[in-house]
Formats: structure tokens, C-alpha cells, sequence
């Protein structure tokens, strides 16, 4: 894909790049189809021309969302941490918590996942890691019930963030969504305004179905914000170019691994030139 | 999104009229239909684009019978090739015959599945009158042995008494002793998550299976996943030669392509679906099931 000539090779060349990112067909369709248009109108000379256009495309498409997370302006600060099974959601929030107490903000986390088999353990080995305190009900317990407290208790302690972990759940269980429907309605009577961010973690190895995640838990939730996670493999990710854009959601975060200290501030221009590495 | 592709496909021949073969010209459309009907559903780019060719050669010069339409007659090849593809309706059971006791490891990505898969299988060989010993051999994840050990209580299993600070492969050579002398025939590992880049774990993996020498070794993947699914599968089977896949978290709207992706990189067949959270939500992988699902038939 140098300087030569463009050919019908050079954009299948791209489209297998997009594709094999899980950029997803529909936007693979809309960016090559763009593609071929200023192709038509003579505006691309040669191969590294069209590279380059089509990476300004998907940058544009990530950039037009973009917004780091201010977690300043309200106290406490409720962040709502929701996905799909296994995706990473405690161990974002345990680097989460790492993060904000390594800025000198006081943090409280809630067990909200009382189903999984040692949810509520592995949030509270994370926890003692930074430092912070988890509230917990027993195994099998009412996960708004936790919250419930949780609130209370971020309050009375006049805690800066106040991070809620929930089961993993997939998006078209309608109970478990109803489920999740009051967890959030139970934050936001008891802290007005609250969740500040709701934030979707999405699995960099998700294919396609990250965006029918995203529509439905944006439905029922009000999403905010995405955490993809798991971009230390071989997987690109290229999934969220199409729910930030279908969507309008920034993504905040990147997990990078399975450390406290693997998690980055997303970079648009640097996820963008990661999808065009071989 | 998409409409369904016997849908597409009806569409794409009601534009042609009383022919009687298939031909280079006249499926053209239909192979692009089904070209993007497969990348929708996550199928690996490459395996799509060999898939297609095999369909193109099988429909070509073929008649097209009275009693279906083109649509149909397309959608009848490619179905019947990808079940082909999927490894048919063969007989996909573990293979448990030894002598006792016989390990099973589950291995793949973080969060694919596997601990509570191997809850899963525990209590599926319960009921086939197995003793089945749980051998938590994640020391790495934070609470993986207690999650486990509740695994082991909520279905009324053993689980082997391991912890953090030992070693995976002798956790696992410990417990095959273990088994031994307590009458367990069956031994299953749950091992940490990992990527099949990361050396040092995948070295790991390798030092269990010499040491414990498993008859089954179950590559754990998501359903979920996309177009990443060949290296990750191909990367596990290069260095373990897995003997089965079990596809979990069907039981959501993601189609599943990835498992044709694994099936042709690895030719390993898939052996189990997942289909929630509880852990008897287990089945034998059907074929034909997953071909209707990819298909949206
Ligand atoms: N390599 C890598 N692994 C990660 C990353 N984030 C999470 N993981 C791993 O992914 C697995 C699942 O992570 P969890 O945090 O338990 O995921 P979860 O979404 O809370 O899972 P459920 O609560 O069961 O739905 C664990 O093995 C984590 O160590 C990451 O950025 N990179
Ligand atoms: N809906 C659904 N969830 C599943 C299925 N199988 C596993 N899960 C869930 O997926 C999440 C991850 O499962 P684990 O068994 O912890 O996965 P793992 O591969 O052991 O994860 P690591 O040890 O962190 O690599 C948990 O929330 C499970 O409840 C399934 O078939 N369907
Ligand atoms: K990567
Ligand atoms: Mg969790
Ligand atoms: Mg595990």
C-alpha cells in the first residue's frame, strides 16, 4: 500500500483492515463507500493518500465525542460501572479506585453484584489494594439494598467517588435489566443527579454484538461513557468507532492489562494509529 | 440492522427469471449477500472469503430444482456446507477413557468463562455418575480459588484445597495425586485467564499438560467475540493442540460466528455451548443450530 498507483487491491487492502479490526461491516460500508466517492472526484492520488484520508475519517469519528471524565464537580461523585459478563467492570473499577485515592480523592466502593460467585471478594482484594472500603451485603442479597447503603454511607463519610460494581448481565435479559433499571433509580433518589456517569466496559475482542450491548444498555441506563478493556492482546477494539459514533459516547478508558496501574486515559489518535498496525 | 439473508437472498433472484442453472453471473449477488451476511455475524474475514469461494464452486452449474427458488437453493448450499464446515452432527462427547483419574483443563481468555464452565461440567458428569474433583489453579485473579470453592459448594462438589501462593503446575500435579487416593475419577482444572501472546503463561499451560498429561483440553471462548477469535483459538491450539471448544454466553443476540472461525483454524470441534450464568445452563453443541442462528433462520 505505498506510493502506487490506486487499484480495486489497494481498497480491498483497507476494507480487510476494517474488518478485521471489528470496525464493524455498516461502518466499513460508510467509510469505503466515502472513500470511493472522493476517489471518483480525483481528490485521492495514490495509496497513502487514501490511508491517510481514511484514518482522518475515523479519527473524526472518535474525536467528534471525545471528553475526559471531570469527576470534580459533584460530591459524591457516583460512578455506575455496567456490561456484559467477564468484560472487565470490577477490575476497571479497582484500577478505577487506584487512580482517583493516587489523586487524593477519598473512595467508596459498593458491592453491587451479589450473584456471581465471589464478586463481592474480588472487589474487596481490589479495594484493599488502594486502600479503600467496599460496602457488602451477603452472597444472593438484594443488589439495590447494597446500593441503597452504599449511598448513605458515601454521604455520611463525605466520600469524593463513590464507584457501584453490578453483575455482569447480558443486555437482552429483560429481568436482569429491570434489575439494573433499579439500581439506578435507587442511586439517583438518594443522590440527586446521581449516577454522574454510568459507564459501559466493553471487551476490546467483542465483535459486532458490542453495539447491540450498547443500544440496549444506553436504553435502559442512560450510558455515559465506555471502558474498553483487554487492549493489551492482539484484539484491536475497533468496535467502539461505531457505538461512540451510532451512539454518541466518549470513551474514557482503556484497559491495558490485569495490573492496578493498566489503565489509560483513551487516546483517539492513538487508538486510531493502532488500527492501521500490522 | 440487516434484514435476514433469505430474505436478501429472495431479493437479489427476484430480478432474475426462469433460469435453469446457477450460474458465474447470476449468483454474484447472492455470494456478496452471503459474504456480508457471514462478516455480520463475526466470522473471521478470511475464513468468510474461503467459505464463499467453496460455495461458488458447489452452486455453480448446479440445476435449480422445482421446488425451491434460487433464494432457497443458495441458502440450502450454504447452510449445508456450513454445518459441513462445523463438523456436522458428529458425535461431540468428552473422551474420559482412561484409567482414573482423567484430567480435563479449560483454558482461553480472561473472563471467556471458564470457572464457572468447569462448575458446569462438574455437575454435567455428576450426573453421569462421575466423581469429579474442581482443581482451582488460578492463583493470579483476585478471589479466582474462592469463586471456585462457592462454585463447588452451590453444586455440592469437592473442590482441592489450593492457594495463591503455590504454584499452578503443582497445584495441579497435587490434585491428580489427590484424586488418586480419594477415588475421584475425574479431574477438572481451571486455569487463569490469559492471552495467547503472553509467553510466560502460555508456558505455563504447557508445563500442566506435561505434567498431568489431560485427556481433554478445552479451549473456553466467548461468543461475543469477533474477528479476533482466529488468533486467539489458533494461538492456544498451536501450543496446547486443544481437543474441544466450549462456546459460552450464547444465551444473548451475539450469532456466534466466531465459532466457525475457531473450527477453521484449529479443525477442533466444538463440544459444549454455554447459555447463562447458572450452572446448569450447559448443553452439547448442535451443529445445525448454530448454522440456523448465523443464518437468522
Ligand atoms: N489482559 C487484560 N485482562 C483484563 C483487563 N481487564 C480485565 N481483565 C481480566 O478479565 C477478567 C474478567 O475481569 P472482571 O473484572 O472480573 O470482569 P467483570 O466484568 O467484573 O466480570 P463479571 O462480574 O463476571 O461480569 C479477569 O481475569 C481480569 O483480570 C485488561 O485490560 N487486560
Ligand atoms: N450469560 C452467560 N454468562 C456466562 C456464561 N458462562 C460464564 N458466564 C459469566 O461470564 C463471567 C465470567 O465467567 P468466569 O467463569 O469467571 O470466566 P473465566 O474465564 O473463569 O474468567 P477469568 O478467570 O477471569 O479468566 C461471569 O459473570 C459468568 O457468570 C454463559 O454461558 N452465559
Ligand atoms: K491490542
Ligand atoms: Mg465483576
Ligand atoms: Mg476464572
Amino acid at each position: 500500500l505505498g506510493k502506487k498507483e490506486i487499484d480495486a487491491d489497494t481498497l480491498e487492502e483497507l476494507e480487510e483492515i476494517l474488518i478485521t479490526s471489528d470496525i464493524g461491516v455498516k461502518t466499513t460500508v460508510e467509510l469505503i463507500r466515502s472513500l470511493e466517492q472522493r476517489l471518483g472526484r480525483n481528490e485521492l492520488k495514490d495509496g497513502e493518500a487514501l490511508r491517510a484520508a481514511l484514518k482522518a475519517d475515523i479519527l473524526a469519528r472518535l474525536n467528534a465525542h471525545h471528553s475526559v471524565l471531570d469527576t470534580d464537580a459533584r460530591h459524591p461523585f457516583v460512578l455506575l460501572v455496567i456490561g456484559v459478563n467477564g468484560v472487565g467492570k470490577t477490575t476497571t473499577i479497582g484500577k478505577l479506585a487506584s487512580r482517583f485515592t493516587g489523586k487524593g480523592k477519598r473512595v467508596l466502593l459498593a458491592a453491587a453484584d451479589t450473584f456471581r460467585a465471589a464478586a463481592a471478594e474480588q472487589l474487596e482484594a481490589w479495594g484493599e489494594r488502594s486502600g479503600v472500603d467496599v460496602v457488602r451485603h451477603k452472597e444472593g442479597a438484594d443488589p439495590s439494598a447494597v446500593v441503597f447503603d452504599a449511598c448513605k454511607a458515601a454521604v455520611a463519610r463525605q466520600v469524593d467517588i463513590l464507584i457501584v460494581d453490578t453483575a455482569g448481565r447480558l443486555h437482552t435479559k429483560v429481568n436482569l435489566m429491570e434489575e439494573m433499571k433499579k439500581i439506578h433509580r435507587v442511586i439517583s433518589r438518594e443522590i440527586p443527579g446521581a449516577p454522574h456517569e454510568t459507564l459501559l466496559v466493553l471487551d476490546a475482542a467483542t465483535g459486532q454484538n458490542a453495539v447491540s450491548q450498547a443500544r440496549l444498555f444506553k436504553e435502559a441506563a442512560g450510558v455515559t461513557g465506555i471502558a474498553l478493556t483487554k487492549l493489551d492482546g492482539t484484539a484491536k477494539g475497533g468496535i467502539v468507532v461505531a457505538v461512540s459514533h451510532e451512539f454518541g459516547l466518549p470513551v474514557r478508558y482503556i484497559g491495558v492489562g490485569e495490573a492496578i496501574d493498566d489503565l489509560r486515559d483513551f487516546n483517539p489518535q492513538e487508538f486510531t494509529d493502532a488500527l492501521f498496525q500490522a | 440492522m440487516f434484514d435476514s439473508l433469505s430474505e436478501k437472498l429472495e431479493s437479489v433472484f427476484k430480478k432474475l427469471r426462469g433460469q435453469g442453472v446457477m450460474t458465474e453471473d447470476n449468483i454474484k449477488e447472492a455470494l456478496r449477500e452471503v459474504r456480508l451476511a457471514l462478516l455480520e455475524a463475526d466470522v473471521n474475514f478470511k475464513v468468510v472469503k474461503d467459505f464463499v469461494e467453496s460455495v461458488r464452486v458447489k452452486a455453480v452449474g448446479t440445476e435449480v430444482v422445482q421446488s425451491l427458488t434460487p433464494g432457497q437453493q443458495v441458502i440450502k448450499i450454504v447452510h449445508d456446507e456450513l454445518v459441513a464446515v462445523m463438523g456436522g452432527n458428529e458425535d461431540n462427547g468428552l473422551n474420559l477413557a482412561a484409567k482414573p483419574p482423567v484430567a480435563i483443563m479449560m483454558v482461553g481468555l480472561q473472563g471467556a468463562g471458564k470457572t464457572t464452565t468447569c462448575g458446569k461440567l462438574g455437575r454435567h458428569l455428576k450426573n453421569l455418575k462421575r466423581r469429579p474433583l474442581l482443581v482451582p489453579a488460578d492463583v493470579y485473579r483476585p478471589a479466582a480459588i474462592e469463586q471456585l470453592a462457592t462454585v463447588g459448594r452451590q453444586l455440592g462438589l469437592e473442590v482441592f484445597n489450593s492457594s495463591a501462593d503455590q504454584k499452578p503446575v503443582d497445584i495441579c500435579s497435587a490434585a491428580m495425586r489427590f484424586a488418586e487416593l480419594n477415588g475421584f475419577d475425574t479431574v477438572i482444572l481451571d486455569t487463569a485467564g490469559r492471552h495467547q501472546i503472553d509467553d510466560f503463561l502460555m508456558n505455563e499451560l504447557a508445563e500442566i499438560k506435561a505434567a498431568v498429561l489431560p485427556l481433554e483440553i478445552l479451549f473456553v471462548a466467548d461468543a461475543m467475540t469477533g474477528q479476533e477469535a482466529v488468533n486467539v483459538a489458533g494461538g492456544f491450539n498451536e501450543r496446547l493442540d486443544i481437543t474441544g471448544v466450549v462456546l459460552t454466553k450464547l444465551d444473548g443476540d451475539a450469532k456466534g460466528g466466531a465459532a466457525l472461525s475457531v473450527k477453521a483454524v484449529t479443525g477442533k470441534p466444538v463440544k459444549f455451548v454455554g447459555l447463562g450464568e447458572k450452572l446448569d445452563a450447559l448443553e452439547v453443541f448442535h451443529a445445525d443450530r448454530l448454522v440456523s442462528r448465523i443464518l437468522g433462520m
